[in-house]
């Protein structure tokens, strides 16, 4: 071939791109330049061979939605294909992803060891359902880097956690647990919904699955829920006797073995073949085309999260009415230097501060903000407002509060994209309120 | 399913259903560096319709033991002994790429033996770029990332996978980087490089060949598919257009179909 000298570099294209294009060509969908809505239930087959074939795994292609469906399978491509990841399978929320991963890697009798600060609907999965199917965890602290390996045991099948906990911002430092779970041949799932693949890659930290809820950041646009699991490829499944239902031909799948037959894409095979078939959480082609809206824009969107973020930090550390601020751009956040090293393009946009005057001050902010939106989410473009001991934690007593990582006087924060200079005059108005909380109506 | 060549364990999938020494058997060649995982688009079918497959790991690669064979005549030669080792006194091949290489010299080595051979993206010599072969030497995962961009047309860039949900680039990359870069990708590329014989080794062979090529195939381009297919006596040759190197999974249907009507044609399955 040739012998020029120029150095030779791959051409495969790059992160921006990948996030407009992946999973689609417009030339095998009648030249339909944005991807098309599937909006369908099922598929015609050519003849029966062809349907034989499809419900065998002999060829690829769609049979009925549930399983799959053009539409989702580009949104699948393209986090896949984002994450740099070999699959990838979406899911109506970021919930059943998690259900379906622990459900494709557990049995009854099986064990997890899991990151104590998780988002709180994943915190109750792990703690009270899941116990329900006879799947059992173990919690321990994300700085508890050796806790982890303490916790191993003989039916562990895996470590899970968030890189960044919420709402403590408290780091999970991903290579070292990465290595612990390898050791003991058990796969690392990291729930990266916080940081989109744009801050981080897990699988290059180790991770082996990867899960987002898109309804956040990856929609950005807060009007669909979504969620995705997705396969690293490198997990060798056949390195211990560990995961059989993986390894060895499977009766729930005609006597499959996944690992052999798809390698790689193992994982996501059987997490659709099996758990898909059976529970169903499937992605509406509507949804999965809105996120794909998003993440057409995902770099632009998560630059300006970021430093719209870094600008309120500054902001918050000033004011006179703040007591504490909380995220990883802060010099003595303990995980500053390991946030630098794992979220190299930016530390996120989620916010956790304390409010002088304790729980009254956060009611009496949180009433008062106008441009910033109360509600139960993360990841919107616009900035969302909580005050947890006053609305979703307020049956709690102070000792259980702080076991949750929560206090009387934080407020969470999501901060969106909106003008900087907007979002900060809201805040004064917030903050005013807050001073003199008695004597502020609550509408 | 495993079993022993020259003492060595070798592992091959059956396409999912138990191999059955009573019905015709194909053997599927990988390429560079890759492993039996490529073929899953086109074994299962052949499995589940009246053959015995085996989708083989060469030596030192995927699942197999023994170390990486230093030369195509090597490899041609081991694909004669699997023949044997399995019970079989025929089979039919089917190769890609590198594969190609060695189903030619195994063809014109065994002209009993086999009774069909079918090229994916083939070509009577696959000289590498000195660059590409000296990273896979080193160990350098670049190696990896550039045969990943050559080996890859528009569905492989962009996706559209057959199979929902994967994506081509980063599952060939894993596929590929799943052993030692050095002793399977480098030992292989250094392999296609020496291998000088292909063009004579064409000329013997007498047994029905089916060569499918793809336009956008930047590793063996269609010229050179077409100078190879014109030395073997009634080759049959099928081009696949907006296709690149990987025709296999790329294009994995069309490829099935093509495959399907030549090889149930000249060597009928038992049903
Ligand atoms: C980190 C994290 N994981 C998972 C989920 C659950 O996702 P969904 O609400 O899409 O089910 C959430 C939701 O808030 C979350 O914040």
């Amino acid at each position: 071939m040739s012998d020029k000298k120029k150095e030779i570099s791959p051409k495969t294209y790059k992160f921006d791109t990948l996030s407009l294009h992946a999973g689609y060509q417009p030339h095998k969908n009648a030249g339909s330049r944005q991807v098309p809505i599937y909006q369908t239930t099922s598929y015609l087959f050519d003849d029966v061979d062809h349907a034989a074939a499809l419900f065998n795994l002999e060829r690829g292609g769609h049979i009925y939605s549930r399983i799959s469906n053009p539409t989702v399978g580009v949104l699948e491509e393209r986090v896949a294909s984002l994450e740099g990841g070999t699959a990838a399978l979406a899911t109506s929320s970021g919930m059943s992803a998690i259900f379906l991963t622990v459900m494709t890697l557990c049995e009854a009798g099986d064990h997890l060891v899991v990151s104590s600060q998780l988002y709180g609907g994943t915190v109750n999965l792990f703690r009270l359902t899941l116990p329900k199917f006879g799947i059992t965890c173990t919690f321990v602290k994300p700085r508890d880097t050796e806790g982890f390996k303490k916790a191993i045991k003989k039916n562990t099948k895996g470590i899970f956690g968030e890189l960044v906990g919420n709402p403590g911002n408290e780091l999970m430092n991903m290579p070292d647990v990465a290595k612990i779970a390898h050791d003991a041949g058990i796969p690392l799932i990291v729930d990266a919904t916080y940081q989109t693949p744009y801050l981080c890659k897990p699988f290059e930290h180790g991770a082996d699955i990867v899960i987002h809820s898109l309804t956040k950041w990856m929609a950005g646009h807060g009007s669909s829920m979504a969620g995705i699991l997705v396969e690293g490829g490198n997990f060798d499944w056949m390195q211990n006797d560990k995961f059989p239902t993986m390894t060895t031909p499977y009766e729930g799948y005609h006597g499959l073995s996944f690992a052999e037959e798809f390698g790689p894409t193992a994982f996501t095979m059987k997490a659709r073949a099996e758990g898909m078939r059976d529970f169903g959480p499937c992605l509406s082609p509507q949804n999965a085309w809105n996120v794909l809206q998003g993440i057409e824009t995902l770099s632009v969107r998560m630059k300006k999260h970021c430093s719209n973020a870094e600008e309120m930090v500054k902001y918050l550390l000033a004011h006179e009415s703040v007591a504490w601020v909380s995220h990883p751009s802060v010099p003595d956040h303990p995980d500053h230097e390991l946030a630098k090293k794992l979220l190299p393009n930016g530390r996120g946009s989620m916010i956790a501060f304390g409010i002088k005057g304790g729980k009254d001050a956060g009611v009496a902010f949180i009433n008062n903000v106008k441009l910033a939106s109360h509600l139960a989410n993360v990841g919107d473009t616009r900035t969302l407002v909580i005050h947890p001991a006053s609305g979703t934690h307020s049956q709690m007593d102070e000792a259980t509060l702080k076991f949750a990582g929560l206090s009387h006087d934080m407020i969470r924060l999501s901060v969106g994209i909106e003008d900087i200079d907007d979002i900060k005059n809201d805040f004064e108005v917030g903050f005013r309120a807050a001073r003199k909380p008695r004597l502020v109506s609550n509408q | 399913m495993k079993f022993k060549v020259n003492g060595e364990d070798v592992y091959a999938s059956t396409g999912g259903r138990p191999f059955d020494k009573n019905k015709p058997l194909i053997i599927f060649v990988h390429g560079s560096g890759l492993t039996h995982m490529t073929w899953v688009l086109q074994t299962r079918y052949f499995a589940f319709h009246g053959y015995s497959v085996l989708a083989l790991d060469m030596p030192g690669h995927g699942l197999s033991g023994g170390k990486s064979l230093k030369s195509i005549e090597d490899m041609a030669e081991w694909i004669g002994k699997v023949i044997d080792s399995v019970g079989y006194k025929e089979a039919s091949l089917v190769g890609h790429s590198q594969g190609c290489l060695v189903t030619i010299e195994c063809t014109s080595r065994y002209p009993d033996k086999i009774k069909t051979l079918s090229l994916m993206g083939g070509a009577g010599a696959i000289p590498m770029n000195p660059e590409l072969l000296s990273l896979a030497e080193n160990n350098d995962p670049k190696a990896v990332d550039l045969m990943m961009d050559w080996a890859h047309g528009p569905a492989g860039h962009f996706g559209g996978h057959p199979v929902p949900g994967l994506y081509h680039i980063n599952t060939g990359t894993m596929l590929a980087k799943s052993r030692t870069i050095q002793n399977t990708l480098g030992v292989d590329f250094r392999a296609c490089d020496n291998y000088k014989n292909g063009f004579e080794a064409a000329k013997k062979i007498k047994c029905p060949t089916l060569s499918i090529l793809a336009t956008d195939d930047k590793m063996c381009p269609v010229k050179e598919g077409k100078k190879l297919a014109a030395l073997i006596d009634g080759s049959q040759v099928d081009i696949i257009d907006n296709c690149g190197h990987m025709m296999l999974l790329e294009e994995a249907d069309r490829v099935l179909k093509v495959l399907k009507k030549f090889i149930t044609s000249n060597y009928p399955p038992k049903i």
